[in-house]
């Protein structure tokens, strides 16, 4: 009897048109920290899928042993009733539910078909104490960030007397703080005897908190690594990922002198009647030809709800202020006004508003421009799928056809038809609201460089991250936003991270 | 890969799509057994044909109501209270019929906004906007035939909508008996069938794209056009093409090529697909939602034209649970409850089924309460397979 809890043997899953996993051969050890790492698509979310039943045995070949036993799961209930718990990175939580509902959903405490509210709560408590979240169980998941949603769904899984945690992407949307917490209670549920498979494209945080890193690259195991003492930097990661070095994570620019202002914002202010806030507060700045603006600050600081506000409008706020493209003042009504002015949005929320996870590629791509493929009304569906090629192409979107559904794309590559689409609209000035989540290295070095491509042909580029590197890396000027308001701008040269975290929690 | 399998991989893989035809064959081959033969013969189709009319143009405009996740539950009375309205314009007013009828049909483009007002501009469910349309038609339809009751249509050229038949070539010998311009169209519509899938193959083979082999490419041809053929044979022993037939085809072919090859189409698709990720594309999400329900309402009044016609009178309860049977065969045509997906050629075949069902039943004898159920399990069926293939194409 090895110490291993799990070993998965020659596992190959197939979808059409993609070998999705070739003979991957994966074990973990009782009771470490293993992280999966890996190219957009390199088959790490659909190993994890095999693994706790989301493909049932039959569809995969191949063989899991968990806890030393051979597993032939037929559904997800089957692999949560060995101790095998997934969180994805879209969190699978109702939102109008309480907390201590939704940490019982599906395995309610009940007698005879009555649930035992008291008893229910009572254990949350506990739950809670165990992923260190003081709040009253009672609130409302929808009044929580993502950083606590995700320790509910963590204290849901330990409620359950999980064995093997196993976590998606977890900190993609998570701000620092938040991660730091995440991974002290990993470490913790550690020292309880709970195995975690950690998947992440952040490498920093791979290596600080990887008992061992297996790499995964076209669906094979390139190799394990030991990862506790120091062996294991960025780099060697990086060459097992991607089968090359890459030494520059954000190509160079010529810092060339910009142009004139060609986008302008004058006192903005906005008010969420649906949940009575105000959301921003005299937001005032501006973006020159050729340059890219980063907007740098905490989840939830209210740039989401600035680049709504800018595009159209979508979502009904009350707004007061001027915004000015090209010298001329305008009111957009809707976001058909925003993208007939030369705006585009790459969403935050891809799969929420970003795509169409049931259409193809190819129809996502020329959604927002069908003028383009069209004419007097009439699809040219020849042009389609010519125009959709290049696109493809140009991002390097990995797809086996852009007759595949969005749906069936690993994220990284959901992330770059995004990006396509709104690139297909030509536009002038291009918002992008964290447009490397959940993007793998080399995927990262193409998006930043297809940027620079945009702001040499004078187009402007508005950039909300969350990540300082990649904010110091890319912007040639920084706004700094905290709850609503625009608390400080930098230019590159004085900018520093802790400038910046400064402005962005005060 | 020899033919046999050749043939079944095709079929695995669209299993979805030809599972409809398939079930519709097995329904006509069981009730032609099952009746002698009485099923298939030229009348009954030819009847059959004429009762899908009236339910298909429903089921297409539901189609794309149920496609931007939508329902529209006040259809069925509403083309109930249209048909009565054309019958009042025409026994009360005295208009002509060519009057009438774009005159209801405007009636029907209204109605449909109204329904859409409170869902597009409101944030109503639609399926309580619509029900309290359900009601308010209802009332309207009764109050409106108070007083005469069942209103009798006097007019002949009104009546040929739901009873006629396409004129006939008169001063030809061949084929006595048969219809010979029904035949005509048959062939004429195979041939351009058959022009329209090369170009669209050599369209494919030119942008290296997957098509059939040829072999099968010419068995599917073959199908089609044997699918094509035969009904005309059959329609042209009987009066030939029915003006019901003419509309129903024609309505179908309009609605489909909309959905497929417009920008409009795609817009609509779209919304369904996921409604924020429209929106912030540019889509006007609100203004298709009235576009949506204008279509809807305008083909309820086509609906109510072509049933009051067929009856050759407006009685006061035409129209009762159309919208039932519409929305069936949308269903069964595999519209998913979802949104997003859903074509209205399979919407056609969806209530072809419908009727076919109700059809061969009444002919076997098979009393009203059992064809309830048997239809009811059908379209769970229909339902249960469309969902498990999709599951599995995944
Ligand atoms: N349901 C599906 N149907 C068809 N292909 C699929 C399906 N799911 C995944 N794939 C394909 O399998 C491959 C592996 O995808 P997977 O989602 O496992 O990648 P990943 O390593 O998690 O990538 P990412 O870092 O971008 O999330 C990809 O090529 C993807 O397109
Ligand atoms: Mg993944």
């Amino acid at each position: 009897m090895n110490s291993h809890i799990l070993e998965m043997k020659s596992i190959t899953k197939e979808f059409p048109g993609v070998k999705a996993l070739d003979e991957v051969s994966f074990s973990v050890t009782k009771g470490e920290i293993h992280c999966l790492v890996g190219e957009n698509g390199a088959g790490k979310s659909t190993l994890m899928k095999v693994l706790s039943g989301v493909y049932p045995y039959g569809e995969y070949t191949g063989e899991i042993h968990f806890n030393g036993i051979e597993q032939k799961f037929s559904g997800i209930s089957d692999s949560k009733k060995a101790g095998i718990a997934i969180i994805y990175q879209e969190l699978a939580l109702v939102p109008e539910m309480s907390v201590y509902e939704n940490i019982f959903l599906g395995h309610e405490i009940q007698k005879k078909g009555i649930v035992d509210w008291n008893e229910t709560i009572k254990q949350s408590v506990e739950m809670l104490k165990k992923v260190r979240l003081e709040i009253n169980p009672a609130t409302k998941v929808m009044e929580l960030g993502v950083g606590k949603q995700q320790l509910i769904e963590i204290a849901k899984a330990l409620s359950q007397d999980v064995k093997l945690l196993i976590l998606d992407e977890p900190t993609s949307a998570l701000n620092e703080d938040d991660c730091e917490n995440l991974f002290d209670l990993l470490r913790e549920l550690k020292q309880h005897g709970v195995t975690s498979i950690l998947i992440s494209h952040k490498l920093k945080e791979v290596i600080g908190i990887a008992d061992t890193v297996t790499v995964l690259r076209d669906g094979r195991t390139i190799c394990t690594l030991d990862a506790r003492n120091g062996q294991v930097s960025e780099g060697i990661l990086i060459k097992h990922m991607v089968g090359r070095e890459i030494n520059n994570v954000y190509p160079p620019r010529p810092r060339s002198k910009h142009g004139e202002v060609i986008f302008e914002v004058r006192n903005l202010n906005a008010y969420n009647p649906k949940i009575g806030r105000t959301i921003l507060k005299d937001i005032n700045f501006n973006v020159k030809k050729g340059e890219v603006v980063g907007f740098a600050g905490l989840m939830g600081s209210g740039r989401t709800e600035l680049a709504l506000s800018l595009f159209g409008n979508p979502a009904g706020f009350e707004i007061s202020g001027e915004v000015i493209v090209e010298g001329k003042k305008r009111d957009f009504k809707n976001p058909r006004h925003a993208i007939n002015s030369g705006l585009a949005y790459v969403t935050e929320d891809r799969k929420g508003n970003g795509l169409i996870l049931i259409q193809d590629v190819k129809q996502n791509i020329t959604l927002a421009n069908m003028k383009r493929i069209s004419k007097r009304g009439i699809v040219n569906e020849n042009n389609e799928v010519k125009q959709a090629i290049e696109y493809r192409k140009a991002l390097d979107i990995r797809t086996p056809t852009i007759e595949q559904k969005v749906l069936n794309l690993s994220g990284g590559n959901q992330q770059k038809v995004s990006l396509a689409k709104w690139l297909f609209v030509s536009p002038e000035i291009l918002i992008l609201d964290e447009p490397t989540r959940g993007i793998d290295v080399g995927a990262k070095f193409e998006i930043y460089t297809i940027m620079n491509q945009l702001v040499a042909e004078g187009k402007s580029i508005i950039m909300i991250s969350s990540e300082l590197p990649e904010i110091l890396g890319m912007s040639d000027r920084i706004y700094i936003v905290s709850s609503g308001r625009i608390t400080g701008e930098l230019s590159i040269e004085e900018a520093t991270q802790e400038k910046i975290m400064h402005m962005a929690t005060n | 890969m020899s033919f046999i399998q050749n043939v079944q991989k095709i079929l695995k893989q669209n299993v979805r799509e030809y599972g409809m035809y398939i079930a519709l064959l097995a329904i006509i081959v069981f009730f032609t057994t099952m009746t002698n033969g009485i099923f298939i013969s030229s009348r009954n189709i030819s009847n059959l044909l004429n009762q899908t009319g009236y339910i298909a143009v429903l089921a297409v405009g539901m189609t794309l109501v149920i496609v931007i996740r939508h329902i529209d539950l006040s259809v069925g009375f509403l083309a109930g209270f249209l048909g009565a309205m054309a019958a009042i314009a025409m026994v009360q007013w005295h208009l002509p019929v060519v009057v009438v009828i774009p005159l209801v049909m405007s009636m029907g483009v209204v109605a449909g906004l109204i329904t859409a007002f409170p869902v597009a501009q409101l944030g109503i469910p639609s399926f309580v906007a619509s029900l309290a349309g359900w009601l308010i038609y209802r009332g309207a339809l009764l109050l409106v035939t108070l007083k005469t009751g069942t209103i009798i249509i006097p007019n002949d050229a009104y009546n040929a909508i739901g009873n006629g038949y396409i004129p006939d070539i008169t001063n030809l010998n061949i084929l006595p008996g048969m219809h010979k311009l029904t035949l005509l169209l048959g062939i004429i519509s195979v041939v351009l069938n058959i022009f329209n899938e090369i170009k669209n193959r050599q369209n494919k083979l030119a942008y290296n794209f997957e098509v059939l082999t040829m072999d099968m490419f010419i068995l599917k041809l073959f199908f089609t056009s044997t699918v094509i053929l035969g009904i005309t044979w059959v329609l042209a022993g009987y009066n030939g093409l029915s003006w019901t037939v003419v509309i129903m085809l024609a309505v179908v072919a309009v609605y489909h090529y909309i959905t497929t090859k417009t920008v409009l189409g795609r817009y609509i698709y779209a919304i369904g697909g996921n409604p924020e990720a429209a929106e912030l594309s540019g889509i006007d999400v609100k203004k298709l939602t009235f576009v949506v329900f204008g279509s809807m309402g305008m083909l309820s009044a086509l609906s109510g034209i072509l049933f009051s016609s067929r009856l050759q009178s407006a009685t006061t309860i035409a129209g009762q649970l159309f919208e039932m049977d519409a929305i069936a065969a949308a269903y069964v045509g595999g519209v998913s409850a979802a949104g997003g997906v859903g074509k209205v050629t399979g919407s056609l075949i969806g209530a072809l089924v419908m009727t076919s069902l109700t059809s061969g039943m009444n002919l076997m004898g098979i009393d009203i309460s059992s064809q309830y159920i048997v239809r009811g399990l059908v379209l769970l069926i229909a339902v249960i397979f469309d969902v498990s293939t999709r599951r599995r194409g995944k």
